[in-house]
């Protein structure tokens, strides 16, 4: 791969869709992968009522 | 602005927050009288009066940017600082930068809406007003970027809420977007004029990269944000799934970036762009339906909330809206259904049934869960919440049935040929044949309209109660001390 691959735009936008795509599933399994994570994310759904004294 | 309660006003600043929710319904009310006159313009003509200054050219970014940026984008002010301060439980960080984000953005509406009845525009849809308007924006949304960051930052909660990632996402990308669409070069220091840096196809493709991406960040993710705040906190139970939010954060985030070029397809653009951005459309769907379902879901288990409350019906129908119009979406951006949609009505009754019934119907629930709140009242009608919601209703499906039946006739007219090979018919009998629905549409308006006009007098009523409420509050403490 020369320095001219990386000069081409076409190259470097499914360079960037393929780090996009991946970035993606990394995020999609770190959510699901691990139950105690997973509580731990669910738990934050409360959090607009944490203040409801105010209301 | 008196009528909050006192120990909120000391933890919390809802002072802004009310200037921009009355701005905001101020706005709507301008902007859609602009829009249904527009409307009429087109269904009458003799209501242009010969007078250049309100002719449907000048006329139509007065309307767009009246109820994008001065109702949508007043209501996105009012409800961001809202939810970052309640979910972080810290009141907003910023000084006198949170009056100038005021004062800023309703010179800038008024100052757009001036300059284009004079005839100024840059002919970029949705992106009209000219390059010292285009500064003067881009020096209060970094204020604004400032402020929203500043007060995530100083936080009592350490998680930071799935609304504000919304919310943050659309200062950042409009921020992006409103810089880069507007690289133009001035004739002069003392011109209004100036050209684009970009030209060709690139330019069409640099104009509908902000484009759908201000439909993207700006109509959908900012106000998602608003919908993960108060559909949770209006139906009292938490949303659905929080897993699931974040996915939709980040599906949307991702995605949506790409598909820009779907407003381009059949043009001088690459066959591989215009391909590209319909397939990351159709991907679209997944993340669109996974959210509102998320967001009905919420109300599982509370159905009946929906016999009786008017606002949680708002903010449903608007769910509803956006999923309906996330399908119609990657619908037309397939190249086949785009070679008849495009360049017709279609095109305009998708646009308002994602405006008016997904964007519109979500910031009227919030506004009237939210405001009662700021004035420390409970709303002073909600019989007339519930004519409102009728109004709104029919009447966007009016605008929406009309648009579709003018748009599909003109794109099967536009393509018809005889049995020689000539066109079937000439264009201005397509536009003879579009009349009844051009006049469906502008009474849809009119419908939709009059509920605004219910939902200020409604809100004026409920400010002037908690007004008065606090005055009464306030004397009898005095009475009593």
């Amino acid at each position: 791969m020369g320095s001219e691959w990386w000069a081409q735009a076409e190259n470097l936008k499914s360079l960037g869709l393929l780090i996009f795509f991946v970035t993606f599933c990394l995020i999609v399994l770190w959510i699901y992968s691990n139950r105690d994570r997973s509580n731990r994310l669910e738990e934050q759904k409360n959090i607009p009522f944490l203040d409801d004294d105010h209301d | 602005m008196s009528g909050s309660n006192p120990a909120l006003a000391e933890q919390y600043d809802y002072e802004i927050i009310k200037k921009f929710s009355i701005m905001s319904i101020v706005w709507a009310v301008v902007g859609m009288s602009v829009g249904v006159y527009i409307a009429s313009e087109l269904t009458w003509p003799f209501l242009n009066f010969d007078i250049p200054y309100i002719t449907f050219g000048r006329f139509r970014p007065v309307h767009t940017s009246a109820v994008i940026f001065g109702f949508g984008g007043s209501a996105l002010f009012a409800t961001s600082y809202y939810v970052v301060q309640r979910t972080c439980q810290t009141r907003l960080w910023g000084g006198g930068l949170i009056p100038f984000t005021f004062w800023g953005w309703q010179a800038v509406i008024v100052l757009a809406a001036i300059s284009y009845v004079l005839g100024y525009s840059q002919g970029r849809e949705y992106a009209e007003m000219e390059w010292p308007i285009d500064l003067l924006i881009e020096v209060i949304w970094v204020s604004y970027l400032a402020i929203f960051v500043g007060t995530l930052m100083k936080r009592k909660q350490p998680h930071i809420y799935v609304a504000n990632w919304f919310y943050l996402a659309f200062i950042l990308a409009t921020a992006l977007l409103h810089t880069f669409n507007n690289l133009a070069v001035p004739i002069g220091l003392f011109s209004m004029k100036s050209y684009s840096l970009f030209s060709g196809a690139q330019d069409a493709m640099v104009q509908w990269w902000y484009g759908h991406n201000a439909v993207g960040f700006f109509l959908t993710a900012a106000f998602l944000g608003m919908m993960y705040y108060f559909v949770p906190k209006h139906a009292g139970r938490p949303v659905y799934s929080y897993r699931l939010s974040i996915v939709h954060f980040w599906a949307l985030s991702f995605m949506y970036m790409w598909v820009g070029t779907h407003h381009l397809h059949w043009t001088a653009l690459p066959d591989w762009a215009s391909t590209l951005g319909a397939t990351f459309s159709i991907m679209l769907l997944l993340p669109s339906w996974g959210g509102m379902i998320n967001g009905i879901m919420t109300l599982s288990g509370a159905w009946d909330r929906l016999r009786t409350d008017y606002v949680m019906r708002f903010m449903i129908v608007a769910l509803s809206f956006y999923g309906m119009s996330t399908f119609e979406g990657p619908l037309m951006a397939l190249k086949d259904v785009n070679a008849l949609s495009h360049y017709t009505d279609w095109t305009v009754g998708h646009v308002h049934s994602g405006a008016l019934g997904w964007v519109a119907m979500i910031s009227f629930g919030s506004l009237y869960h939210m405001i009662p709140k700021l004035w420390n009242t409970k709303l002073w009608s909600e019989k007339l919440v519930g004519i409102h919601f009728w109004l709104a209703t029919i009447g966007v499906l009016l605008y929406i049935t009309a648009m579709w039946i003018s748009g599909i006739s003109q794109g099967l007219m536009w393509r018809a040929f005889d049995d020689y090979g000539n066109l079937q018919y000439s264009f201005v009998e397509s536009v003879a044949a579009m009349h009844p629905f051009y006049m469906m549409r502008a009474i849809g308006g009119m419908f939709f309209l009059t509920g605004m006009c219910i939902m200020a007098f409604n809100i004026f009523k409920t400010i002037r109660q908690g007004v008065h409420q606090a005055n009464v509050a306030g004397q009898t403490a005095v009475a009593a001390a």
